[in-house]
């Protein structure tokens, strides 16, 4: 009984749902401290998160692209790369997609794909950068990352500004041209039969009429498989976790260190584009706009692997549950006024206690061997 | 025997568990003031655990400690610094970049009111102990800039700097060079002289008898015997480490060399500091022989196997297997050629200790039929190989295959690597340092598979520190001084003190100035 009570705590899995329970918890305290009550601010956040289907979709659709840098952060990490170049390849890939979404105009057979492409290389390349210059120089990933996501934030702002794009009296881009929408039924649930079918359905109605549901989760997720696929059961991703793990050793066997640095950041970077395209053509409003400061998709990628414990599948699970606190925190916000830092608080705090939890199979090791000990006394 | 001021130290009755884990029961120990004792055991008999507790890092479950004969209770390090007690552990506990007087009065800083640091005083402390004991140490050096072994006497010497009167060392000589050796036994009689009392543990037994006069033997967390060490043989010490008879000297038949495989022509490497490090060496191997490189280490034997395996570049000179040039290709290359390599570094270029030791069965091979096929791995093509290495080469435990490669012990680690290598049916074995710290009865098996893979006709490059391993093991000893081969015997011609000499370079001066 206590055996089985050890062995559960001592799961990476359990480590982390106390994690969060603790996140939940010191935000509640710091709710109070403030003068919220606590109970109304979770009821407001499970509310905007549970209460409409329309909720439900748009939880889902704001966590795609977390899911997906997500995964291109647990990627990296099991290559033994600290990827936070992810917030820069996905402006790079957004910036692609709108180029080539306004720029081309084939059928959506073929538009979608191409567009999806250009993300992917556009992030490639600024992974790219970053591996080749850890491959050739030694120089450190995240230097050259952080770097690179400044370049790639104004090279998005140029792009913006830039006459071919801009659209007049506004802060952003033209739309990019239907046929590239990754929008579910975009032009179905507009048509007429299709408003008659789901006003004969409100519940469904809800989910697609209401809101920008598109096919960017189930890419998620089929990529998600994939990852795991190729890390754990292909020889190039035994290549690539081994270098990760003990380069030395890995070079030793054979492996060549350089070129499967750079191999990892391509994927990685891609992985990070194709998040940044499929915003572009799956959500309005289609288009990239002036920023002034990152919007944290790529960010957000970190704390998802972190969360994960960089599993690509747990990355699924994750990417949702942030998701769901950044859309249910708008909420909050307006019903009780809280400020959303504090959401972001309780974000901080729940990634804080996951670099914590780290400590809890140790305390548990402790725990049980203390126990055991008593017990042995007592037999005496 | 009676609780008595005359000994340094006693333990009575000591256990300890880890967990399930029993690693001492009922231990004890009396140590003389003024001698030095010795601690025999294999790994994991529990040597390091007694001596853990007598410096306080851990707390026995039961027993009691006495230091002249009076109780003590140390419950950490800082109680045991305060009874007079030091040790010095495998791993040295240094800052790289901190100079040498700086690591030694890390803690025990002597400064004024204003917290500034008096150092002319600490330095003329530490050259004061540094005459007395004639330790050799440059209170100015950068820690990084000095060899393993003077950075041991900078750890013996931060010890005395702290006053302390017992002192324990936890295998002092695993990383050290033969000379160095008997520079540190020197060091230990010396702080005897000065009535200190000096504990080591070891597996050593060639050591024990030429430093020792007492000698407790612990076997599996179990005490054994504690003897009088000039009554016993190396033999009689060993046996009683192990539980059963063991053979120091290794049964072989007679080589039967076939042709040469593996060549080496004038060969050329730089070092990091673009140093020659291998000038002009030449060596064959033939199949069916074990050819062992003696040296002491630094000579070129690092860059030697780097140059094989392509690790690193080249400068002139051809390395050729089964008449094909193979210098400056590429690891992959070799790999291909049938080159297999034990690297003497088990835990950094040999295995993967994150992953499962099934993962580690493939490494090198993942790419090859039957592991896997189209980029998929095959996952029961791995177990089965895993398997049949854990039975043939009685890695142990043997259900150990999803386990980590970092839960297995040295020895084991080290087998899984040999099988796994040999397993790669290569025409040229190189085994770096094969023994490195491991036990009798691993040291035994790696000898008897090195032999058994000659005897089926492989050509074995064997490289070590040992002297003793490359006489008892290589049919054919080369001698490597300054990165070059100086001179080559054959078995039965070579005798451990004529070999010593040529591997200080022929000459017993040269020696001295190298290792001083």
């Amino acid at each position: 009984m206590v055996q089985m009570l050890v062995k559960t705590l001592k799961k990476p899995i359990t480590s982390t749902f106390i994690a969060i329970f603790l996140g939940i918890f010191f935000a509640s305290l710091i709710l109070a401290f403030a003068g919220y009550a606590p109970f109304d601010v979770m009821k407001a956040l499970f509310n905007g998160i549970f209460s409409k289907p329309k909720n439900i979709a748009n939880v889902i659709i704001k966590s795609t692209p977390i899911i997906i840098t997500g995964l291109s952060v647990a990627f990296a990490f099991k290559t033994g790369m600290f990827n936070i170049g992810a917030e820069g390849q996905f402006i790079a890939g957004s910036v692609a997609a709108t180029i080539t979404g306004l720029s081309l105009n084939f059928p959506p057979f073929l538009q979608i794909p191409i567009i999806i492409l250009a993300g992917c290389l556009a992030g490639a390349l600024l992974g790219g950068i970053i591996g080749s210059l850890k491959a050739k120089f030694g120089i450190h990933e995240v230097i050259t990352s952080i770097m690179l996501n400044w370049i790639a934030f104004h090279l998005s702002n140029f792009v913006v500004n830039c006459a071919a794009f801009h659209k007049p009296n506004s802060s952003n881009t033209y739309t990019i041209n239907e046929n590239g929408f990754t929008t579910l039924f975009y032009k179905w649930k507009t048509s007429e039969e299709g408003l008659k079918f789901l006003k004969e359905h409100s519940l469904i109605s809800e989910f697609f009429l209401k809101t920008d549901f598109n096919i960017g989760i189930f890419l998620a997720i089929i990529l998600a498989i994939f990852i795991s696929f190729f890390l754990f059961k292909m020889t190039k991703g035994y290549e690539l976790r081994a270098l990760g793990l003990n380069s030395q050793a890995a070079e030793f066997a054979g492996i060549n260190i350089g070129r499967n640095t750079l191999y990892a950041m391509l994927i990685a970077g891609s992985i990070s584009g194709l998040a940044g395209a499929l915003v572009i053509t799956g959500a309005s409003p289609h288009n990239i706009s002036d920023l002034s400061m990152f919007e944290n998709n790529g960010f957000n990628g970190l704390s998802v692997a972190l969360i994960a414990g960089s599993s690509p599948i747990g990355c699924i699970a994750s990417g949702l549950f942030l998701g769901g606190l950044l859309y249910g925190g708008q909420f909050v916000q307006m019903q009780i006024g809280t400020p959303s830092e504090i959401i972001n608080i309780m974000i901080g705090t729940i990634v804080f206690f996951i670099a914590l939890a780290k400590f809890i199979p140790i305390l548990v090791d402790k725990f049980s061997k203390h126990r055991i000990k008593s017990n042995t006394f007592n037999k005496f | 025997m009676k609780i008595s001021p005359e000994y340094a130290v006693q333990m009575r009755g000591i256990t300890k568990t880890f967990g399930s884990l029993m690693a001492l029961n009922k231990v004890g120990i009396d140590v003389k003031k003024g001698t030095i004792h010795a601690i025999l055991g294999e790994n994991g008999a529990g040597k390091t655990t007694l001596m853990n507790i007598l410096y306080g890092f851990h707390q026995a479950d039961e027993g009691e400690i006495f230091l002249e004969g009076k109780k003590v209770f140390i419950k950490t390090p800082h109680v045991a610094i305060a009874h007079k007690i030091g040790m010095v552990h495998q791993h040295f506990m240094l800052v790289d970049n901190f100079t040498v007087t700086e690591n030694i009065i890390l803690g025990n800083e002597i400064a004024n009111k204003l917290g500034i640091i008096n150092y002319k005083k600490a330095r003329n402390e530490i050259l004061k102990i540094v005459k007395k004991y004639r330790l050799d140490v440059d209170p100015d050096a950068k820690i990084e800039n000095i060899s393993i072994g003077m950075q041991q006497r900078v750890e013996i010497l931060r010890a005395l700097y702290r006053g302390i009167d017992i002192l324990v060392l936890d295998e002092p000589t695993a990383v050290l060079t033969p000379m160095e050796i008997s520079g540190l036994i020197k060091i230990m009689h010396e702080l005897t002289k000065d009535g200190k009392t000096v504990i080591i543990i070891t597996h050593k037994l060639k050591e024990i008898k030429s430093s020792s006069e007492f000698c407790t033997i612990i076997r599996r967390g179990e005490y054994i015997d504690t003897v009088n060490v000039r009554n016993k043989s190396e033999e009689e010490l060993g046996a009683k480490m192990v539980g059963r008879a063991i053979k120091l000297v290794v049964d072989k038949d007679e080589a039967k060399p076939g042709k040469t495989v593996f060549e080496i022509e004038n060969l050329h490497v730089y070092n990091e500091r673009k140093i020659s490090a291998i000038s002009g060496l030449c060596l064959k191997v033939r199949a069916g022989e074990i050819l062992g490189i003696a040296g002491v280490d630094g000579n070129g034997q690092k860059e030697l196997v780097e140059a094989i395996m392509c690790l690193k570049k080249v400068k002139s000179g051809v390395i050729k297997i089964n008449g094909k040039e193979i210098q400056n290709t590429s690891v992959l290359n070799v790999l291909k050629n049938k080159i297999a390599t034990i690297h003497e570094d088990r835990q950094k270029r040999g295995l993967i200790l994150d992953f499962t030791v099934s993962e580690n069965a493939i490494l090198g091979k993942y790419k090859l039929r039957p592991y896997s096929k189209n980029n998929v791995l095959n996952n029961s093509e791995i177990g089965k190989l895993t398997k049949k290495l854990i039975e043939n080469y009685d890695v142990r435990p043997k259900d150990c295959q999803n386990s980590l490669a970092k839960e297995l012990s040295g020895g084991n680690q080290q087998k899984l690597i040999i099988g796994r290598q040999i397993t790669c049916e290569p025409d040229l074995l190189i085994a770096v340092q094969p023994t490195r710290g491991l036990d009798v009865g691993a040291i035994e098996s790696i000898h008897r598979i090195l032999i058994e893979e000659r005897d089926k006709g492989k050509a074995i490059l064997l490289i070590s520190l040992e002297l003793d391993e490359i006489i008892n093991v290589a049919d054919t000893i080369a001698v490597i001084y300054n990165g070059n081969i100086i001179k080559t015997f054959s078995q039965n011609e070579a005798d451990e003190k004529v070999v010593g000499l040529f591997m200080a370079g022929g000459k017993v001066g040269a020696n001295a100035r190298k290792n001083s």
